[in-house]
């Protein structure tokens, strides 16, 4: 018999497999476990939350496109307190391992407050920080897009975070590995990438953008070789974990990630357009192992380097 | 919600722009959830309302509105369709004694399916039916089967000339309880006439099932998404 053992450690956490839904895709996690036991997902990336109860921007926020679809959604969350005492406690009623929190912002300050605001929470392990969001004026991509900025924003958060830092890269940049850099010298524990990529669609008959802030983030399959090509090129001049997520959709998808040089893998679009594609993925993973003889998963990291 | 495997029985146009699309193999569905179907060629799923639901059969009725839409005039009798049922909140048919049906353009379709589960219950709906023109015109022969039917055309050529609170206003309904689907101007102004009633509302929606906020709207107790805790709302909640 065929042995496969998915086990990854990222930053000092074992996940049962590299699986996590991306920050965005899949609410706090708990309204998808009326369909499925959620707890085969290797952790959960929660929704992108920030100091203050946000709205989001008007509709439609929605916008699709061939192999993908753009969103806008403005990173709509109950503020920081209510996802602590209110989303975080619901998930952890039926999901038993670690989750990462997902923290966006304005300012630096907002940015701090709102990341060690989950110093305490038992159930959190890792904080993911979006300084790549395009959905959100003065914030957000202005943060990810200039490595100074990116390195000044990682420092004084790292001074009093408690839990270790992923660092969620944009590729809207011309050189990702140059930000990447600046943030794992700043102190980053992780970084995981990519964040959507700036994109428009047009109404024909209107002539107006179909997004009502005209701009959004565009993700799906079509993004995915973007997204191993940045991963490839990020994970070989850097020291810290990377974090693969772009267009992943299927089992072999998530081989060939972490065959660019990812620890761990984010499946955004892919839970839109099916509620159950990470329970799929995961799985199907053992038979995909088992076609490319590959026993342990953790082994194929980086292997492309 | 459940993810299933559907047969096209039949794909046919009704009138302009407008088809109608039988499943077969479709799991119960309350009347006024909305299913999701996979397009081939297409990336996202299309909400569709349920216009009848009898025996593992599923009727959806579409308007022409987009390339999605467009390829879908295209489906061959038999073939398979991906399909997520059993989506949101539907219609609380409990709710009115002498319900009023009021529908614009393709926003019909549910309320088929509903008057034919008031009928069963004993109750005779109202029904007023909004359309662009007499060419569009759908479905009115099965409506009038189930209630006294009310027309009104955007440009008089079947009907009262203008739209269906033309119809309510002229005809001075007798109902307790309003059940509506339509074009957002029409349910505003319906709101506006009454807010005794519920309405069931359409978006631009990513997901459908709740996960990615693509379809927030604002109500008096905060927001919420079309596709998680509507389709229907209670009229006087909308903002």
């Amino acid at each position: 018999m065929f042995v496969t053992d998915m086990k990854v450690n990222l930053l000092g956490t074992t996940l049962d497999n590299p699986i996590i839904p991306a920050s965005g895709t899949f609410g706090f996690g708990y309204e998808f476990a009326s369909w499925y036991d959620i707890n085969i997902l290797g952790s959960i990336s929660c929704k992108g939350t920030t100091l203050e109860a946000r709205y989001g921007n008007p509709l439609p926020r929605i916008a699709e496109c061939p192999a993908g679809l753009i969103n806008a959604i403005g990173l709509q969350n109950p503020g920081v307190e209510k996802v602590i005492s209110e989303e975080l406690v619901k998930l952890k009623e039926v999901y038993k391992k670690p989750v990462i929190a997902n923290v966006g912002g304005h300012s630096t300050d907002e940015y701090v407050k709102t990341v060690s605001a989950f110093n305490d929470v038992d159930n959190v392990f890792a904080v993911e920080l979006n300084i790549s969001c395009p959905n959100v004026k003065g914030g957000g991509m202005a943060f990810g897009t200039d490595y100074k900025t990116a390195s000044e924003l990682v420092k004084k958060i790292k001074e009093k975070a408690t839990k270790p830092i992923i660092v969620k890269l944009s590729p809207n940049v011309t050189d990702v590995t140059e930000i990447a850099l600046a943030v794992q010298d700043a102190g980053a524990d992780a970084v995981s990438l990519i964040n959507t990529l700036v994109g428009m669609r047009f109404n024909l008959r209107t002539g107006k953008p179909i997004i009502s802030v005209g701009k959004g983030g565009y993700s799906g399959p079509g993004v995915y070789p973007v997204a191993l090509r940045m991963v490839y090129e990020v994970s070989k001049a850097l020291n810290i974990p990377v974090i693969g997520m772009g267009g992943i959709s299927k089992s072999e998808d998530v081989i060939e990630m972490m065959t660019a040089g990812a620890t761990a893998v984010m499946v955004g679009s892919a839970n839109l357009i099916n509620p159950f594609a990470c329970k799929e993925i995961i799985d199907r993973l053992p038979y995909v192992m088992e076609k490319y003889r590959i026993n342990k998963l953790e082994d194929i990291i980086g292997r492309a380097h | 919600m459940i993810k299933e495997k559907v047969r096209i029985v039949s794909n046919n146009r009704l009138s302009d722009g407008v088809y109608e699309l039988v499943l077969d193999g479709a799991s119960k569905v309350d009347c006024g959830q909305f299913i999701e179907l996979t397009i081939p060629g297409f990336y996202l799923n299309r909400p569709f309302s349920v216009a009848d639901y009898e025996n593992g059969k599923l009727t959806v009725l579409y308007k022409i509105l987009g390339e999605g839409t467009l390829a879908m005039t295209g489906l061959k009798e038999g073939t398979y369709l991906d399909m997520i049922n059993g989506l949101g909140n539907g219609f609380l048919v409990d709710r009115a004694e002498k319900p009023l049906l009021v529908g614009g353009g393709i926003g019909i379709a549910p309320l088929y399916y509903l008057a034919k589960e008031l009928v069963k219950r004993g109750k005779t709906p109202t029904i007023v039916l909004g359309y662009r023109t007499k060419n569009e015109v759908f479905y009115l022969k099965e409506f009038e089967k189930l209630g006294v039917t009310m027309v009104a055309t955007d440009d008089g050529t079947l009907g009262l000339k203008g739209n269906v609170l033309t119809v309510i206003k002229a005809s001075e309904i007798d109902f307790d309880y309003y059940y509506a689907c339509g074009p957002m101007v029409m349910l505003n102004a319906l709101k506006e006439y009454s807010t005794k009633g519920e309405i069931s509302l359409e978006a631009r929606m990513g997901c459908g099932f709740g996960a990615c906020m693509g379809c927030s709207i604002m109500t008096t107790s905060g927001t919420k998404r079309v596709c998680k805790e509507g389709p229907v709302f209670d009229a006087g909640e909308v903002i």
